[in-house]
């Protein structure tokens, strides 16, 4: 992975000192709390319900064992022994003090981390694949253009205050696991006549406003992706809106043009841009690509073993069959470790796991590790005739549910428990559909289903993309619950179609039960969820849902009665 | 109390004043006084020629929503153009800066008035500003010694380095 130089390393230990210097001034009074929130928010740093949360980048989703640990080591220091996994390669501490802030940035400084521009209106930390490098359905690693990337948006002085939050994602694989279509610009490396570019997606995002992105470059050469993101971020800069901030997201801009007068904007801009001293060369990507060049793999692993394994312990075959994934080398799998143990919150991990899982990194893994949107740790590089001392060790540490992909791999937010935007809670939703269905034969049963949660519209569950979306809503200060059917990532990704009425907190296994059940009766032989509801459509399994439950007319007059 | 200006990395007295426009004067009305003045865009968009033959100095201000494209040809004029930061948080300062600078090489005074800050000034820099209003009340001295060196490098392009780092990486 990439190893800072000596340039890097002085950056990062620069912003450590200014921002020491600027939560001074802060406490001191020279600095407003108004003047002083867009610095820590640039900082990761936010005023929240209980405590700050202070949120670290992973960029890209890659992590060595040495980090690993000292984040480990902050848990233990600053925080409760435990942090949180976003879905956007970023992991969260809830119980930081401020003060104690400087200092955390300066323990991840001396292992080249930071949490610089993980919230604040300006570019935030670019996203890929957890399996970038390694997938077997790779075109183009996409590691390299992302670190260049990374370090283009650091402290860009130009889109330090942009009308909003602007997030990036690159993939460089036939499928797409980057949600590379729900980002303000989503990148996709494709080749054209043996050429290297991108197709370039603008315009997507979650959130309040759901859009799908839409292509306003279908093949750009990759020495030009930082002028074209020039061009497209200045367009921002200057034309987004900034009276409202619930339409202040590109995707708005885009919306508000079209897709056809946005891109003759961005072209316009780019022909003064286009050549100019921001092209890449062939150096420069060659050095980064330089820092993820392939570990020394092992030909002829013998896989004897392993098979054998697998075929005498239906435990282990179950955890290969969800947790483990293809690898582009033959002898070698990459290992999913479920951070969405039954009744823990999804995304959590405790100081004591971290530790675990740097030892199974170092141990089996070349000492490196990833995390996914998805909110789990993988290591990408197993043999696998070593699979079954890593299953048994994951184990262990509570990290070898084989529920990926799964119903209970639940994508979900900390909702309101912690977060001071949430409408409702979310964890607690999660851990209860996670105790109707803890029945793992069931699991199995009912096979590939996404579930995502989000306690607000913000969607940083990723609600509209899950094929079972549940979304928290406040109605007259009390919590309820929307769902939405057939969304999806990848190549098709699309929204989810809302069912109907919200319901509460208690009715949502029920609700979510009665759903399975639709599909487990109209379902063809080996048909999974998204399959059976695209054949049948979305009223089956809300006629099911709302049966004998009260509403419109008939729900007025229970009321009136009431 | 006026704002304190940073200027060559030094305060300095300033001898230009912003045309403030009465709420019961229009940009056709107002009276065009005689000094240092910075004019806003209206006003010399209005009174272009009236402005150009009484006053041998020139200042021009530009808010966030005015469109850098619409003065390009009239660079010459101006000693001085202030863009204006309502709040620190507004960025459009930063594209309208880099657009002086860098496509239609401004090279006269480029000032940022209004809510200047110390954490704003390393970015207002590196995009082209050279002078700076500081907000009244914040400390001008603290802000000269710390506030334009936070960093040693920039990994971009920008007006202040036009090449990369990864052009000059050894």
């Amino acid at each position: 992975m990439y190893k800072y130089d000596a340039i890097d390393r002085q950056l990062v230990n620069e912003r450590v000192a200014q921002f020491r210097d600027q939560v001074r001034r802060w406490k001191s009074g020279e600095l407003s709390d108004d003047e002083f929130r867009p610095l820590r928010l640039q900082n990761g740093l936010y005023i929240q319900r209980h405590a700050p949360m202070f949120r670290i980048a992973v960029p890209y989703a890659m992590m060595n064992s040495t980090q690993l640990r000292k984040l480990a080591y902050i848990a233990r220091t600053y925080d409760k022994g435990y942090g949180h996994f976003t879905t956007r390669h970023n992991m969260q501490f809830n119980w930081p003090k401020i003060e104690d802030c400087p200092d955390i940035l300066a323990h991840l400084a001396e292992v080249e981390m930071h949490a610089i521009q993980t919230s604040g209106n300006c570019i935030r930390n670019v996203t890929t694949d957890q399996f970038a490098g390694i997938a077997a359905d790779e075109l183009i690693d996409p590691r390299p253009l992302a670190e260049i990337i990374r370090q283009w948006s650091t402290f860009h002085p130009e889109f330090a205050f942009l009308p909003r939050k602007f997030k990036i994602a690159i993939s460089g694989t036939e499928e797409d696991r980057a949600v590379t279509w729900f980002h303000d610009i989503g990148l996709q490396l494709h080749k054209q006549n043996g050429e290297i570019g991108f197709r370039v997606i603008v315009g997507g995002g979650l959130g309040r406003t759901p859009i799908r992105g839409q292509v306003v470059c279908e093949f750009l050469p990759w020495q030009h992706i930082l002028s074209y993101c020039e061009a497209i971020l200045r367009v921002y800069n200057r034309f987004g809106r900034r009276d409202n901030a619930y339409k202040a997201r590109i995707k708005i801009l885009v919306q508000a043009l079209g897709v056809e007068a946005f891109t003759e904007q961005v072209e316009a801009e780019w022909q003064h841009l286009k050549d100019g001293p921001a092209t890449l060369t062939q150096n420069e990507l060659t050095r980064i690509a330089g820092h993820f060049s392939a570990p020394k793999y092992l030909c002829g692993i013998d896989e004897t073993a392993f098979v054998a394994q697998v075929q005498a312990e239906k435990a282990f075959a179950r955890w290969v069959d969800r947790n483990t994934h293809p690898h582009k080398i033959v002898g070698y799998a990459a290992v999913t470790l479920s951070l969405k143990q039954h009744g823990i919150a999804p995304g959590d991990i405790t100081a004591e796991q971290m530790d675990a899982v740097a030892d199974l990194a170092d141990h089996y893994s070349f000492g490196e590790l990833r995390i996914s949107h998805e909110q789990n740790v993988i290591l990408a590089d197993v043999r696998k005739s070593d699979l079954y001392a890593v299953w048994q060790a994951a184990r262990e540490n509570g990290l070898a549910t084989p529920n990926i992909g799964l119903l209970t791999g639940i994508i979900c937010c900390p909702g309101g428990d912690f977060c001071d935007l949430a409408n409702a809670k979310s964890i607690p939703i999660a851990a209860a559909i996670q105790a109707r269905f803890d029945d793992l034969d069931y699991l199995f049963d009912i096979g590939e289903i996404d579930l995502n949660i989000s306690g607000c519209m913000n969607a940083c569950g990723h609600h509209h993309v899950g094929h079972i979306g549940v979304l928290g809503v406040d109605k007259n200060n009390a919590e309820f619950y929307q769902v939405t059917l057939g969304g999806r990532q990848g190549n098709n990704a699309r929204l989810g179609k809302v069912i109907g009425p919200s319901f509460s907190a208690e009715e949502m296994p029920d609700v979510v039960d009665k759903i399975i059940q639709v599909y487990l009766a109209n379902r063809h032989a080996d048909e999974a969820f998204l399959d059976t509801f695209d054949r049948i459509g979305i009223d089956p399994f809300k006629n099911r849902v709302y049966e004998g439950r009260a509403h419109g007319k008939a729900k007025l007059i229970e009321k009136e009665a009431a | 109390m006026m704002a304190q200006l940073i200027k060559d990395k030094a305060a300095t007295v300033d001898s230009w004043k912003i045309l403030e426009i009465a709420t019961d004067e229009t940009v056709e009305t107002v009276a065009l006084p005689a000094g240092d003045i910075i004019f806003p865009l209206a006003v010399w968009q209005a009174r272009k020629a009236e402005i150009i033959s009484c006053h041998k100095r020139i200042g021009l201000l530009l808010q966030p929503e005015d469109v850098v494209e619409e003065i390009a040809d009239d660079l010459e004029y101006f000693i001085v153009i202030a863009i204006h930061f309502p709040k620190f948080v507004d960025g459009r300062g930063y594209s309208t800066a880099s657009l002086l600078r860098q496509r239609y090489l401004y090279q006269g005074e480029l000032r940022a008035v209004g809510d200047v800050l110390h954490d704003q000034l390393f970015y207002l820099q590196r995009v082209g500003f050279d002078s700076f209003a500081l907000k009244d009340g914040k400390n001008a001295i603290y802000a000269l010694e710390t506030g334009f060196t936070s960093f040693s490098e920039g990994y971009q392009a920008s007006t202040s380095q036009p090449q990369p780092l990864f052009r000059r990486r050894a």
